[in-house]
């Protein structure tokens, strides 16, 4: 069973029919009993982050959240889900994240050449940095949906797959038991549910 | 590096698509839902739902259906037609929209756009406007582009974008139907004067139509259109092989 992470952010419908669609078992919940049930995790989000992890710090999941990624359970951060995972963002002041990962979430703004629009919607090709259970069932160049207007920097060690607009962003970051994609893969067409696939596979491979 | 996106635009009423649909191979050729799964297993790289319904039952119908499609198809789906207000926002993206595009609803009531930014983020907010040159200005049209609002369309455009529209839609009712081309020097003005994407509608009738709107106007991030794609007179996935031919980076 999957957990998609209810925290009054965002519209879960589309994630949890992609989930449906490759087959598992999938549970929208904003309950801890049922998170710490859960097989993994996914933490899902859009909008402004402070707002977001403000409803998170206060739901008291974020701590539900942190006992089981330490125990071992798979965790996949979507979109500013994502950036929730890191220690820090920038987003209209300094907030913090979860801590999960190293490295910070800062703005395009300034960092991208001038004439490329913000935000980066659209679809764009992923490179692959480091091998990663993700892209078990894709290949590099295949392309997927973002909307962002913030990215993760100073990750590098974690960073496993980048898109080109203008700079290297970043797309998919690992480390351990804990993953995350800036893009939403429950709107990349068959590339994303292959995505969502391999992540749901995780745990059956250790 | 992003890829400029293909957008096909679907007009429903009654829970069908209007518009005659003229494709082999697919049985019920108004379903919207047949249409959609079509259309995104053929290259279209998001999806518009035009609702031109008027009566409550029939917004019903409507939203059930975006509901069907989007638990079925994994692409960006945008829903425009009759959004007035925040609660027209709310129905349409818990029914399954992923961004939601307003028009006339925000010439009347400007602030919507930056209400539903605020609460749902910019992102999800789509400013299209019907624009047509009246004595040699862009102006901008009301009411499925019958009303003249007066408005100058580039200044409406930015105060749109300032308000927190993440997106544009520039709809040139001089090339509209024309099957002539996208209206190059309208679309250039608006990328001009705004960083967010601009999407280009209206003028579409054949590959090079596209390939001319992106090589003559690089800072377009899409194309859309409707009765090419309908009509089976150009496949997506055709019209994005000559784009690459081209060297136009597109997502294949």
């Amino acid at each position: 069973m999957i957990a998609i992470i209810d925290y009054g952010v965002g519209n879960l419908f589309s994630l949890s029919c992609s989930l449906k669609a490759v087959g598992v078992d999938v549970v929208v919940t904003g309950e801890a009993d049922v998170i710490r049930k859960a097989d993994k995790l996914i933490l899902p989000g859009v909008g402004a982050f402070e707002d977001a992890a403000k409803k998170l710090f206060s739901s008291g999941l974020d701590k539900v959240v942190l006992e089981e990624v330490k125990k071992g359970k798979p965790l996949m951060g979507i979109c500013l889900g994502m950036q929730m995972l890191f220690e820090k963002s920038y987003e209209y002041g300094e907030h913090k994240g979860l801590g999960l990962i190293k490295g910070d979430i800062v703005s395009m703004e300034g960092r991208i050449p001038k004439e490329l629009n913000i935000p980066h919607i659209g679809w764009n090709a992923l490179s692959f940095k480091k091998d990663s259970v993700l892209f078990k069932y894709i290949n590099e160049g295949e392309c997927v949906y973002f909307v962002h207007s913030y990215y993760a920097c100073d990750c590098d060690s974690s960073v496993t797959a980048t898109a080109e607009y203008g700079i290297d962003i970043t797309a998919c970051v690992e480390s351990g038991n804990i993953f995350g994609c800036q893009f939403h893969p429950e709107k990349s067409g068959e590339t994303g549910l292959k995505i969502l696939k391999a992540f749901c596979e995780t745990g059956e491979q250790k | 590096m992003i890829t400029k996106r293909i957008i096909p635009c679907l007009d429903v009423r009654n829970g069908r698509v209007v518009k005659g649909v003229n494709f082999e191979g697919l049985s019920d050729v108004s379903s919207p839902v047949s249409l959609a799964e079509y259309y995104s297993n053929n290259g279209a790289d998001e999806l518009v739902f035009y609702d031109i319904t008027a009566s409550f039952e029939e917004r019903k119908l409507f939203t059930d259906i975006l509901t069907e499609v989007a638990s079925k198809i994994f692409i960006p789906l945008t829903v425009g037609g009759g959004i007035n207000t925040l609660e027209d926002f709310e129905r349409v993206l818990g029914s399954g929209a992923d961004k939601v595009s307003v028009n006339s609803g925000a010439i009347r009531n400007p602030d919507l756009i930056e209400q539903a930014a605020k609460r749902y983020g910019d992102q999800c907010v789509v400013l299209s406007a019907d624009i047509k040159r009246v004595d040699g200005v862009f102006r901008v049209f009301a009411k499925g582009g019958r009303e003249n609002t007066g408005m100058e369309a580039i200044e409406w455009i930015k105060r749109g974008v300032s308000m927190g529209a993440g997106e544009i839609v520039v709809n040139s009712i001089d090339t509209d139907g024309v099957k002539k081309g996208f209206d190059i020097e309208m679309l250039k003005a608006v990328c001009e004067a705004v960083k967010v994407p601009v999407i280009a509608s209206g003028g579409a009738g054949c590959i090079d139509d596209f390939t001319k709107l992106f090589n003559e106007v690089p800072e377009i991030s899409a194309g859309l259109a409707a009765s090419i794609f309908h009509f089976g007179e150009v496949a997506i996935n055709d019209l994005k092989s000559e784009l690459k031919n081209k060297g136009i980076t597109v997502r294949l």
